[in-house]
């Protein structure tokens, strides 16, 4: 089959990207400058991130619609006020993941954002669910960026007013050259941003602006980085169909109006792990030194004893140190245990620690 | 002092009387990105042709470093690994990895001079 390219592709070729193969697209993991000033100047500055190989699902209905999706998501989407989003989970009924997922309730129904690799899976189980009650579009015709990093609100307002006023988890339709454009202050990079849901045909020139007012794109290679030391989950790394949301520690996103009735795909298993607790369990891990532990690192206690595996390990730039993810049995899991990595042969020191590693606060009220 | 020489593995090094000091090309910090992590051989120990002699890791994998040459870990470049970014700065003087004590100077014939690298390189790249 062959590769995909986002409507930015030649933009990233002017900017001299490194293309990879990402969900079968042609993505920039870098541009000139590098991972490490990308992942920088995103902390500091603003960064511009084209995510359009993302799924931009969009399904319309009104209070049946909500129903149903109650039935398949941990969400009280009753409740969910218009133009505000939710991190959830497509789940199967033994609770495992199928996909991670940011959901916005507007005014025509709902607006669903999927993982490139799993999107296509995703719209044939929601549509199975949902059969054809309802129209699904899953949207070749927009493309998505983020706007990420402290700058980002006053750079994306210049171009198109009143997004500053947007409060975090919202979204509103705004308008860019007389196009119709649905933003959202939201972002996976741990810093206050913007995702902005674009017609294919216009997001270059959009994403030029931006660049003229001083942000700059970077590549998935610095959106891990920046990710991973805000404690944020890579699907098909930290998250897979063989775990569950609270073995990830994300019952935070289960709704505990949804828990006391259940009835959502998966409820029996969520409900029990609540209740008697996990075996294992996602956690921070902080090695000592400069050890890097890649995912599938082992992780041992201090008797020499597996206890887990690292999902997602690499060099954090803000860190500036190294930084991990993974599972371990859950009597291992609280804070500041000692645990050893094994990298290369050799047993190394770190322990425990709470996520995330980097911690800036995100805007909550600006009205 | 001789020439300098490089190796398939994207390694140079350069030969003074029976000690040779050896690091990794500026072709290999570009194909590698921003260098986070060195890991160095042990001072006194015994390296062989062709060997793992450390590992450099970007942001996104690790590789490892093979010596070019046999011989014996003479001295090690510390500042690397305290700060890898300097492999990225200066990979073919102030950057160096290691030094040997050389075992067989005839090793040193089987590498390649600059020019013929450089094609190398270009080529293996393209």
């Amino acid at each position: 089959m062959e590769t995909k390219k986002t409507s930015l592709y030649q933009l990233h070729q002017d900017c001299n990207a490194k293309f990879v193969e990402f969900a079968g697209y042609q993505m920039p993991i870098q541009y000139s400058e590098g991972i490490v000033e990308e992942h920088k100047f995103t902390r500091n500055h603003s960064g511009i991130f084209d995510v359009s190989h993302m799924g931009q699902l969009f399904i319309y209905g009104g209070e049946d619609l909500i129903k149903d999706l109650e039935k398949i998501f941990p969400l009280d989407l009753k409740n969910l006020k218009l133009n505000h989003s939710k991190y959830s989970f497509l789940m199967d009924k033994d609770a495992g993941i199928h996909d991670d997922l940011i959901i916005t309730k507007t005014k025509e129904g709902f607006l669903i954002i999927l993982n490139a690799a799993c999107k296509d899976n995703d719209f044939k189980i929601l549509k199975e669910f949902l059969k054809d009650k309802y129209k699904m579009v899953l949207d070749e015709n927009r493309s998505l960026i983020a706007i990420q990093g402290p700058k980002s609100s006053e750079i994306l307002n210049d171009v198109i007013n009143g997004v500053k006023d947007l409060n975090f988890m919202s979204g509103n339709w705004f308008t860019f050259e007389n196009q119709k454009v649905y933003i959202t202050r939201s972002g996976y990079t741990g810093e206050d941003g913007f995702e902005i849901s674009i017609v294919n045909d216009f997001v270059d020139q959009l994403t030029r602006e931006l660049i003229n007012k001083g942000s700059k794109l970077i590549g998935l290679g610095a959106r891990d980085t920046l990710r991973l030391e805000a404690g944020l989950c890579l699907y098909g790394h930290d998250l897979d169909k063989d775990k569950t949301p609270v073995e990830a520690n994300l019952k935070w996103a289960i709704s505990k109006e949804r828990i006391s009735k259940g009835d959502f795909i998966g409820s029996d298993i969520i409900i029990k792990q609540l209740n008697d607790g996990v075996s294992k369990i996602r956690v921070g891990i902080k090695p000592e030194g400069r050890i890097i532990a890649r995912e599938k690192t082992k992780i041992f206690n201090q008797s020499d004893v597996h206890i887990g595996e690292i999902t997602s390990g690499t060099f954090g730039p803000s860190v500036n140190g190294p930084v991990a993810m993974g599972y371990v049995e859950n009597e291992f899991s609280k804070k500041n245990t000692k645990v050893f990595l094994e990298v290369r042969g050799k047993k190394h020191p770190a322990s425990i620690c709470s996520l995330p590693f980097y911690k800036k606060s995100y805007v909550k009220g600006v009205n | 002092m001789s020439e300098v020489k490089y190796s398939k593995e994207h390694e140079w090094i350069k030969l003074d009387g029976d000690v040779a000091t050896i690091g990794i090309t500026k072709h290999a910090t570009e194909m590698l990105g921003d260098i986070v992590f060195a890991e160095l051989p042990e001072k006194g120990s015994s390296v062989e042709k062709d060997g793992t002699a450390g590992v450099v890791e970007s942001t996104k994998a690790a590789s490892d470093v093979y010596t070019p040459v046999s011989g014996e870990v003479v001295d090690t470049n510390q500042a690397i690994v305290d700060d890898p970014s300097k492999i990225n700065q200066d990979p073919e003087d102030s950057a160096w990895f290691f030094k040997l004590k050389i075992k067989d100077p005839s090793e040193m014939d089987t590498l390649m001079n600059k020019d013929d690298y450089d094609k190398f390189a270009k080529e293996t790249s393209a």
